[in-house]
């Protein structure tokens, strides 16, 4: 907790499926306590670079997490090492309570004599999720009950407990009313005071309001990357965007 | 901090579910009490008392029944792992004792009656010696099948073997053991299994007082089981487990390996179901490969299926009644329990895929209306389609 927040470092990193190169040689390097948005057309390869620092993809290439090198680990002991992320599709476990999915979060460090003792009263990392997520009113609700955006913050929240120092977020507002987007947004600025997260959207509003810096992917590859206004200004953004470049008009990210 | 927290509520307008009565610790723990108290009530006092020794020596073979069905509940209600050959693990716990049995029967020195009658060795397998102590034999009947379920499991999860394959898997493993046992007729009595076992560690097993000895331990283990699993259930590691069941990716990313949990669960159905084994040889007299190959191991799913899988309860009454009706429709019409325990396995996985206990859950919160109303309404949005 207390030593240095790590950053993230990305090499080179090339993933290929049957021959297809879905990720073909990005780098970038995400600095301790951004908040980074990596936008793209569909088929960029956004979520597949997220798979290959999570250790769920093959990769080549290099990524490191401060010091550590995290290619060639397997998942969950990425994960150990303070990498969280979220899916697309929510995951939570939808027949356990709220509790109970932060409870399990908190507790992949715990040994067996731990896990084969029942759980008493609420742990005190569990107790600050609930608050911060907002969910404290429903720890004993069923999570398949939850709103979709609450079941979105409930991920967030199990990264929280789960004690992730690097937050990779899937779409982490699609489908969420606008209210929701802010509160989602407000949350991101919350935790990333004392993390790095990266945050994979669509919804360019978002993306203007709490982003802090953008990484745009085309084809595999990085295409631009800078503050907000750098990217929207880059003439390569609005051509892949368009298809044609403008020097007139709105940009993408405006409209 | 709080700003989210207060957006939250001023956002999301469904107000939370009707508080459910929440249920403190000591009242589970007492209602937990209470219900085994009255199951012990009911094997050790009614059971007894109302059962003729005929009855009651069913029921101490349907109680076997049951404790394969706990460790199924376990390792496929909660850890979604579909064990459809735990008659391998029955089978090595029932012959782990009855090779003791047939050794004791012997007296020492001897062979069992089969070796002698297919006259086909002078002297007792290397392999069968350690079975004559008691002080090998009767842990090996549990630790025997942990260990294969263990060798088995840690290859079979860690290459995320899961699903139907699993399914597959274990089931040609139990068709495996059987062609073995059949084929070693000499050392494994083949078809015919270790027969005709006379004494359970110096007691005559045709004497029905020492029948009742023998249904009385079998009682008081499935209620034992029942509390092992309930605490299993129960604890964080019972909660990890139904999440790797629904989620094993995302367990995954929360730093956990499931193979290690799901492999657990297994382990420990797969001792239950050796136990069970071990204690069905001196209820019934017999193990065989009959007993213990593919059609004997499917029935053990179907009745933890009728039974509701993912309950505690539900497992082992539905065990129970399923080998209840099946004896008891095998009287009457010989032949007609294949089609019917077909049926009722149909029926219940197609329109209750929680078993006979998601009644008792429907009725007790009251939804029943709700569920025959979403049947009537299922039946007319088909009409309309039609």
């Amino acid at each position: 907790m207390t030593d240095q927040l790590p950053g993230l470092y990305v090499r080179d990193l090339r993933v290929s499926f049957d021959g297809f190169t879905a990720v073909d040689g990005v780098s970038l390097d995400v600095a301790p306590g951004d908040i980074r948005f990596l936008i793209g057309p569909n088929g960029a390869g956004k979520t597949t670079l997220v798979d290959a620092v999570t250790g769920l993809v093959r990769a080549t290439g290099s990524v490191r997490f401060g010091d550590r090198e995290l290619l060639g680990r397997p998942v969950h002991r990425i994960s150990r090492l303070g990498v969280g992320r979220t899916f697309q599709t929510s995951t939570v476990f939808e027949e356990l309570t709220v509790l109970q999915n932060l409870d399990i979060a908190a507790g992949a460090r715990r040994g067996w004599a731990t896990l084969l003792r029942r759980r008493h009263g609420i742990p005190d990392e569990v107790a600050e999720a609930l608050e911060v997520i907002g969910l404290a009113g429903r720890a004993d609700q069923l999570a398949g009950t939850l709103a979709h955006g609450q079941k979105q913050w409930l991920e967030i929240g199990m990264l929280l407990v789960q004690d992730a120092r690097l937050l990779l977020l899937d779409e982490p507002v699609a489908g969420m009313s606008h209210e929701e987007r802010d509160a989602t947004g407000e949350l991101l600025e919350q935790v990333s005071r004392d993390r790095t997260v990266v945050v994979i959207e669509h919804d360019m509003d978002f993306l203007r309001r709490f982003a802090r810096t953008v990484t745009v992917l085309h084809a595999g590859r990085v295409l631009s990357e800078g503050s907000v206004a750098q990217v929207q200004a880059d003439p390569r953004v609005q051509e892949v965007y368009l298809g044609h470049p403008v020097d007139a008009g709105p940009t993408p990210l405006e409209a | 901090m709080t700003t989210v927290a207060r957006d939250s509520r001023t956002v999301v307008d469904p107000a939370p579910p009707p508080a459910k009565p929440a249920a403190g610790p000591s009242r589970h723990r007492f209602r937990a009490v209470a219900g085994f108290a009255f199951g012990a009530a009911l094997l050790f006092a009614v059971a007894p008392l109302v059962l003729s020794d005929f009855r009651l020596s069913l029921l101490a073979k349907y109680l076997c029944v049951a404790m394969v069905a706990i460790g199924i509940g376990l390792a496929w209600g909660r850890g979604g792992m579909l064990a459809l050959g735990q008659g391998v693990f029955f089978g090595l716990g029932g012959y782990a004792m009855a090779m003791h049995l047939k050794l004791a029967d012997a007296g020492p020195g001897n062979m069992p009656d089969f070796m002698l009658l297919y006259g086909q060795l002078d002297e007792l397998p290397l392999w069968w010696r350690p079975f004559a102590s008691p002080w090998f034999a009767l842990p090996a009947t549990v630790l025997l099948p942990m260990a294969v379920a263990f060798v088995l499991g840690s290859l079979v999860f860690r290459r995320r073997v899961r699903g139907a394959y699993f399914a597959i898997l274990s089931q040609a493993l139990a068709a495996a053991m059987v062609i073995l046992l059949i084929g070693q007729q000499g050392t494994t009595g083949g078809t015919n299994g270790l027969t005709d076992i006379q004494g359970f560690f110096g007691y005559d097993l045709d004497d029905p007082v020492n029948q009742r000895m023998v249904y009385f331990i079998i009682a008081g283990t499935l209620l034992a089981l029942l509390a092992l699993a309930r605490h299993l259930m129960q604890c964080r590691y019972g909660e990890l487990l139904v999440a790797v069941r629904d989620g094993e990716e995302r367990v995954r990313f929360l730093g956990y390996d499931p193979a290690t949990v799901k492999l657990v669960a297994y382990v420990v159905a797969a001792g239950m179901a050796g136990l069970a084994g071990a204690l069905f040889v001196p209820a019934v007299g017999i193990i065989s490969p009959a007993l213990i190959g593919i059609v004997p191991s499917i029935e053990f799913v179907i009745g933890v299926a009728v039974g509701g899988r993912a309950t505690l309860l539900g497992p082992v009454l539905g065990a129970v009644a399923v080998a209840w009706a099946r004896t008891a429709l095998s009287e009457r019409f010989p032949g007609g329990w294949t089609y019917l325990q077909g049926l009722l396995f149909v029926v219940v996985v197609a329109f209750l895929p929680g078993g006979l206990a998601s009644l008792i859950g429907l009725a007790r919160r009251g939804d029943g209306e709700r569920w025959f109303g979403r049947l009537r309404r299922t039946r007319r949005t088909e009409g309309q389609a039609s």
